[in-house]
This record gives structure tokens, sequence and C-alpha cells, in this order.
């Protein structure tokens, strides 16, 4: 029997719009996009040049520093464009698809791999490293892509996502436990592989998945942060390493072990009280979001131009991913490498509400006292958008973070350290087991809005530099 | 028209269509003569307080001004969290002014009580009367204390490119609540200079201060001017009229606090009577106070909302009491353990300024620790040192100092508990 670890700190968010358990497929033909951006810590090389044909798995960008990490295309197809922004950093390289209507079934002219027969712990490694699949793995510390030369004393999987709009991972799973389970025995040739699950899901595959770990976790948001998981089965502690993969990528390598080619196809949640009928749609990772929008907004496609997002006439916030962690995008980018989710809210820049420090609210989402949505109830959903809804301060109240934030760690005065540039100081306050994304509802809860997911990882950033 | 104010859906809820024209009526009215000219005149200003513009130097004040009246529109910047909750520090201040209420609408009755009791026309003082005369006794106080207070905190913000922290909101009106009614204007703008700039400001503002701003306020006056803080008893009860209101006392009237009384010698213990007006409020002490009651219903705002910390107030309260009866039990006092929780300010300092969140302990288990060492000091101070008959003043003084030191030592257990981890794997 699995082990049930309760946790009581945190917070569920309810926002209106989220996805019904139905899921449609949308074409994209036309461009691709892998951003560099969405792997931390990378420094990219590019490996082609516009106009060169790759087929799905072919490199387009690898790690400077391990050459070996390669960053694949997830169509087939002729790279289109290398965009470099300020200073040369590259921003995005896109491919142009060949294959007109993937989600009809027609075949792709993928890569073959051959997934290796004895199935040792080196061998998965090199099929990950080849085929790139290992970019999707990330460590901790730091919250950067995994470095292939550590020797990991973990991989953590976390099969839920706890965040409000988030995709319901036991859904997207039906249908695919096989390589699921598949990507977890493979897994578990690398190191000892725990699969965290929540209380709420039944599934066998999850409860009672192979040659892994299970615990079930109990509780508020972050509750299937991987962060936290990890802090209360297993504790990085300072020297040692951790890895890290979405669950959903866990079924992109059961299904290159299963078939031999790369398919990065993503069952995403479109959601967010802007979206009209929130549902689920089968994606591929870099695919154009404007293919996945098209009239499916509260607001007209027309509506989602440059120049109205400049004005910001009836603007709404498009986030590539999570709406707690994700970034803002445009209807013109492209779905980011680990996102799950695409979820759209208001954006609220035109809101001009009136006396909002004294004014009752009624229909405003508070975890405070001092408005009154507690007395709603859980069940009310709420509509929120982008507004940050005060100026940043010092930090005032204290104990706000640690109500949220469901591992033993201050998470006041970590911030602080970081802040401060204290580097023994954050160690020894356990900066090595946390993400910016841990800090995501404390972030939310915060009266003095600090930007603490910034904030983190600036102080990772900085720290992986010194410690390099 | 566009429309400048709730944003839609924001309206009450349960308002059908039933009182739908009244509600559009009303909106519609709100929204043309109150919200679109304000809106507009903000528009209108900004130009010229923007960076080159004409009246720059007062970017702050404008800003301070625009925040106050509209949310402020800002979303939230890529790469951080894209939603946020409603709470802000304007908020959280507004709603602590809002706790300390009762005690000064109570303080402002009880300036006239006191006046009319020691001008011997307490059976023909009228309630509004009473309260007129104390509103016009303290409202002053109240202006002076702001108009320096922000004055400073308006420039320094100007000064460092800043927003204006709301902090001062609260600390402007506990100051007038934790001086005598007496207290000279002059002085009063001298100490709140002092604490803003010394106590605060050079510390980097609202949540960076060790001290209470209003403590040191106090502070300041108490070791400045010892006598007209409290000296020879003359300075609690107004004695002049203000405005035709209120009464001239025939004589030098002398009327010591509680606690005054009971640091004088041959004092026997209370009589039942001062301890009931004690919770009433209506003895000589500062302005703010003295009414238990008016106290306890702020600390139950700030206890409903979670402001002030429910773990905090209760210790201080627990310190207080158990320091009260041991001292009681060793003979030193003749004040009864309860009496010291009522009486002079340890309720108002135990529910306002012990719960500062600010200068208190901020880890959970630090708060208890905290509060019980304020409790114990404070009684401590009273009981044993003749001096000073109040303590509250000085024991969350000194606590403020050390609580960053109990705090280390809660933190210090978690920092040890991991290194301990590590170094057994």
């Amino acid at each position: 029997m699995a082990k049930v670890i309760k946790l009581r700190k945190g917070l569920d968010i309810n926002l209106r719009g989220k996805a019904t358990r139905e899921t449609l497929a949308v074409d994209c033909p036309g461009e691709y996009a892998l951003m560099p951006d969405d792997f931390c810590g990378v420094k990219p090389k590019v490996v082609v040049k516009e106009g060169d044909a790759v087929k799905a798995g072919d490199a387009l960008f690898v790690d400077k520093l391990h050459p070996e990490v390669k960053f694949v295309s997830p169509v087939s197809g002729t790279v289109s464009m290398v965009e470099r922004g300020d200073r040369r950093k590259l921003l995005s390289i896109r491919v142009k698809s060949l294959t007109p209507s993937l989600s009809k079934g027609e075949g792709e002219d993928s890569r073959q791999f051959t997934p290796p027969s004895e199935g040792t712990g080196e061998a998965i490694k090199a099929l990950m490293l080849e085929s790139g699949l290992f970019a999707f793995l990330r460590q901790r510390p730091y919250d950067v892509v995994a470095n292939p030369d550590d020797k990991p004393k973990a991989i953590f999987v976390s099969a839920f996502n706890s965040m409000p709009l988030s995709q319901d991972f036991e859904y997207v799973l039906q249908g695919q436990e096989a390589e699921f389970q598949a990507g977890l025995s493979a897994l578990a040739k690398l190191a000892k592989v725990y699969l965290g699950v929540s209380a709420k899901q039944t599934a066998k595959a999850l409860t009672e998945a192979k040659d892994c770990e299970v615990n079930i976790f109990d509780g508020p948001a972050p509750a299937g942060n991987v962060g936290v998981q990890i802090n209360h089965v297993c504790p990085v502690n300072k020297g040692e390493v951790v890895w890290t993969m979405g669950a959903e990528e866990v079924i992109f390598l059961g299904r290159l072990l299963k078939t031999g080619k790369v398919d990065f196809t993503r069952t995403i949640a479109l959601a967010g009280s802007e979206v009209k009928a929130p549902k689920y749609y089968k994606v591929k990772v870099g695919q154009k979001l404007t293919t996945l929008l098209n009239e499916k907004l509260t607001v007209k496609n027309e509506k989602l131009t440059a120049e109205n997002e400049k004005s910001g006439a009836g603007s709404v916030r498009i986030i590539n991913g999570n709406v707690m962690t994700g970034l803002k995008t445009t209807a013109e980018g492209f779905l980011g490498a680990h996102a799950t989710e695409v979820n759209v809210i208001p954006e609220g820049d035109h809101a001009d509400e009136m006396l909002g420090w004294i004014m009752p609210r009624f229909n405003t989402f508070s975890t405070h006292r001092s408005y009154l949505s507690w007395l709603f109830g859980k069940k009310k959903e709420y509509v929120i958008d982008a507004r940050i809804k005060g100026g940043e301060r010092h930090m005032i109240m204290s104990g706000e973070y640690d109500k949220v934030f469901p591992m033993d760690i201050y998470a006041g005065y970590l911030v602080k350290a970081i802040i401060a540039g204290d580097i023994d100081r954050q160690e020894a306050l356990g900066i090595y087991e946390v993400a910016p994304e841990d800090f995501a509802i404390a972030e939310f809860v915060d009266s003095s809005k600090l930007e603490l997911q910034r904030i983190v990882r600036e102080g990772l950033d900085i720290l992986r530099k010194e410690n390099a | 028209m566009k429309s400048y104010c709730f944003p839609k859906k924001q309206l009450v809820p349960g308002w059908g269509s039933k009182y739908f024209i009244f509600h559009f009526f009303i909106i519609s009215l709100y929204i043309v003569y109150i919200m679109n000219p304000i809106k507009k005149l903000f528009d209108n200003i900004h130009p010229y307080v923007e960076e080159g513009g004409k009246f720059h130097a007062f970017r702050s004040l404008v800003d301070g001004f625009e925040t106050f009246a509209f949310v402020p529109n800002t979303t939230s910047r890529v790469g951080s969290v894209n939603i946020h909750d409603a709470i802000d520090s304007k908020r959280i201040m507004s709603f602590v002014v809002i706790a300390l209420l009762p005690a000064l609408l109570f303080g402002m009755y009880n300036v006239g009580y006191q006046n009319a009791l020691a001008a011997g026309h307490l059976a023909d003082a009228t309630f509004w009367g009473m309260f007129w005369y104390g509103f016009l006794a303290v409202l002053p106080k109240i202006i002076v204390s702001y108009v320096v207070g922000l004055g400073i905190e308006f420039t320094v913000a100007q000064w460092k490119n800043e927003e204006i922290q709301e902090g001062f909101l609260v600390s402007g009106i506990i100051i007038p609540m934790i001086v005598p009614v007496t207290c000279p204007l002059w002085m009063l703008a001298i100490a709140v200079a002092f604490s803003v700039i010394l106590a605060k400001e050079i510390f980097g503002g609202t949540g960076m201060n060790i001290f209470n701003p209003a403590l040191i306020t106090r502070a300041f006056l108490f070791f400045s001017y010892p006598s007209a803080m409290t000296g020879d008893a003359t300075v609690w009860v107004a004695q002049d009229t203000i405005l035709g209101l209120g009464y001239k006392s025939a004589d030098v009237y002398t009327a010591a606090t509680p606690l005054g009384e009971a640091a004088q010698a041959g004092f026997q213990g209370f009589a039942p009577e001062t301890i009931q007006n004690a919770i009433t409020g209506l003895i000589p002490g500062c302005i703010g106070e003295t009414s238990v009651i008016a106290i306890a219903l702020g600390g139950l705002l700030l206890l409903c909302t979670g402001i002030a910390s429910w773990k905090t107030m209760l210790s201080v309260f627990v310190g207080g009491a158990a320091t009260g009866y041991l001292m009681q039990a060793l003979g030193l006092t003749h004040i009864l353990w309860y009496e010291h929780l009522v009486l002079g300010g340890f309720a108002f300092g135990a529910v306002f300024m012990a719960t500062d969140p600010v200068t208190s302990a901020r880890t959970e288990c630090g708060k208890y620790v905290y509060g019980l060492l304020i409790g114990f000091i404070a009684v401590l101070v009273r009981v044993l040192n003749p001096g000073y008959p109040e303590g509250m003043m000085l024991a969350i003084l000194l606590m403020n100092l050390f609580a960053s030191l109990i705090d280390y030592c809660f933190v210090q257990r978690n920092i040890n508990m991991r290194a301990k981890r590590a170094a057994i794997k």
C-alpha cells in the first residue's frame, strides 16, 4: 500500500473556466518552434541552418556545455527561421511542417531510433540523449535541465498538477497507460523512481504503477509540485542531485521505446474564464497557438493583434502554461515545451476599479478575511484578472508565505536571504530544495506583491554560477 | 460610454432585475458625476508630474492619491505569477485604522468626561458636549501627527523614487492616542519627526524598521519632556475650554492615573469602582488607551481579519497575568493580577502595538515567546521599578529589539535540522 502524505498548508484557488473532459484534435499545418528559454540553464548552440530539412527527432540545437544533450524538432519539415534577439540571443528555431494534417493520423516521416534491447541504464540514457528526451529531465538543485554526468539519487515524477486550471493527468493518461508504465520502467534503470499521486486519483496505472515507489499526497496546491513531494519523501541535501520529469513527458519516453519514433503529442487543457468552451486538445510541442485559439476565446480573433495588445482594448492574457507559473504570450506565440495547459484570463488593465482598498468587493477572491470571499465557500468560482492589485512593498506581514508553503523551509527568510544575496544563508535555509514554481501560491497571496518566482529564479541562477 | 467604476460583474450579488432600474440609476449617477471627472483629473495631471514635468516634485503625492482613488491597473510582468490576491498593504493598514476607531472615539469622549469631572460639572455636561470637546482637543494632534509624518514620508518617497508606503497611516493615528491630552503640539511634531526619520526611514521604511515608530515617538517624549508625559499628574486632564466647549477648572486639579496612584506610598489596593471604570474607560490616561471595551472591539476586528496574530496577542495577556499573579503571590504588590491587564496601556499595547507584524517576531513559535516576554517585562517594570508606574512601552520596545534574536533561535533550529540531515547521509 502506498504511503499517504497529508499536507495541510497550501491554497486551492477556484477559477472559472476549468476544462471539461472532452478531447478535440487541432490541425496545425505550418510553423512549429522550439524555444531555448523553455529549457532553463542551457546555453544553446544551433546545429541547423535555415533551409535545412529535418525530421522529427533531429537535433535543432544542443547545449554548449554538454553537446550530447540534444533539443530535437517535434516535426519533420524544413527549418524556416532561426530567430535571434538582442545580442544575438537565440529566441527560437522554427520548423515548417511538411505534413499537412497531423491529427488525421497521416504518418510522419520521423527519424527512426532503435530502442535498446537489453535496456541497461547507460543504453536508456544514450537513447534519451540522442532522441531529445533527456532535455525534458530537470534537476534539483537549481531547477535546470539535468546534467548527464550527474548520478541522481532519485527521479521524481508528479502525476498531478494541483494548480488552478491545470490539466487533469488522470484523464490525459486514459489509453496511454502502457506507454506511461514503459516510460517509468525505463527511468527506473537510471535511478530509483518516485511517483507522486493525488489522493483524488484512482486510476490503477497510477496507484499501482510498477518499478517505482508510489506516494499519495493529500492536500491543497502546491501538493502537486514535484518540489513539495521531494521535500517530504527524499529531501535534497547539498551535493545531492534529484532529477524530475513531467508525467506527460514520461509518456513521450514510453512512445519512443514502443515505436522508435519521437512523438511530442500532448493533450493539453485550454482553460480559463476567457475561453468559450474549455476543453482538452491534442497538440504538439511547439505548435503555433493561433491554430489552437482560433475562434475559441471570448474576444474576436481580429482583436488579438499587436496594436490591441498595446492599447489594451478588451484584451486577454494568453498564458503559455499554467496561470500560476506560465509565461504571458500572444496568439502568435508557440506552445512551450513543458506547457501542459494554455490558460486565458482577462488582462484587466482597463478595469479602473475605484477605492478598492475599502470596498467590500464581493466578487473578488482573496484569502484575506478583510474580504468576504471566505463566506461564499470553496465552491464559488472566480474570475481573476492579471492585475497586481497593489503596490510592491517590503515584506510587512509575517507568516503569509509559510501558510501556503508545505515544506519545512522558512520561505520568508529564504526569500530575504536571496534578496540580500547571502549565499551561505540561502544554502542553510534550503535553497537547493526549491524551484520558482514552489513559490507561485506564496506569490499569489503576498500582500507586499513581491515577485517571488522571479527572485527565486535569479537567486538560483546566481548560486549556480557561484558553485560552478 | 466608457465606465470608470467597478469592473463589470463586480456589483453587489443578489441585486436581481427588481432593483435593476434603481441600481442602474445610482451607478450611472456615480459614474457620471464622481468617477469620470476624478479619473480625467488624474489623467490630466499625469503629464505634469512625470519625469521632466513642471511639477515632478509632487509625483509621489499624486501617485499616492491616485492609488487610493483607483486600484492600479498595472498587470503582472512576464515571469511572475499571472494572478494576484486582492489583498494589499493599503487594505491591511486601512483595517488597522478602522480597528483603532472605537478606542479613538471613546478616547475623545473620555477627554471631555475627565474635563467635566475636573471642573465639577459632570452633572450638567451633555454626552455630545463632552464628545465634541474631546474631539476638538484631539483633532489637532491627529492633524499634526499626520502632516508631519506623512510629509516626511512623501518627501522620502519622492527622493528615493518609490511609492508611498502606507505604514504611517497606522502610526499616525496611534501616536495621538498614546500621549496625554495636554501634550503640546510642537512637542508632538518634534517627536513624530524624530521617530519617522530615525526609527523608520533610515532603516528603509515600512517593513524594515526595528522599533515600532509610534512607540519611539512616545519614548522620545517620555525621556525628553518627562514633565509633560507623567510628572505632577496634571497632564492627564484637559482643564481649559476649547471654542467655548468644556469647562475651566477652578484650581489646579490633579488626577493621577490608577497606576500612578498605585506607585505612591501607602497604596493598599484598588477600589472595585476603579477597575470597573478602567474597563469602561472613564479613567485618566493617554487618550486612546483607557477603555478596555473599545480596545476589545478593535482587537476583535484585527483577529477576525487575521491582521494581528492571535498568538502574540494571547501570549502578551497570558504573560502579564502570570507575572502579575506571581508578584501578587510574592507579596510585592497590592495590584491584583487581572488588574494589570485592564489598567494603563497594557490592553492597548497588547492589541495594537505588540502585534505590529514588522517589529514583532516573524516565526510562528517565536510569536509565543515574544508575547509572553512582553507581558512579563511590562508587569515586572510596573511592580519592581518605582520610577515608572507604566511598563508597557518599555516592554514592547525592549522586545522589538529582541524579536530578531527569538526568530534567530527558531530559524537556526530549522537550519540545524537540515545540516544534520545532510551529515547523516
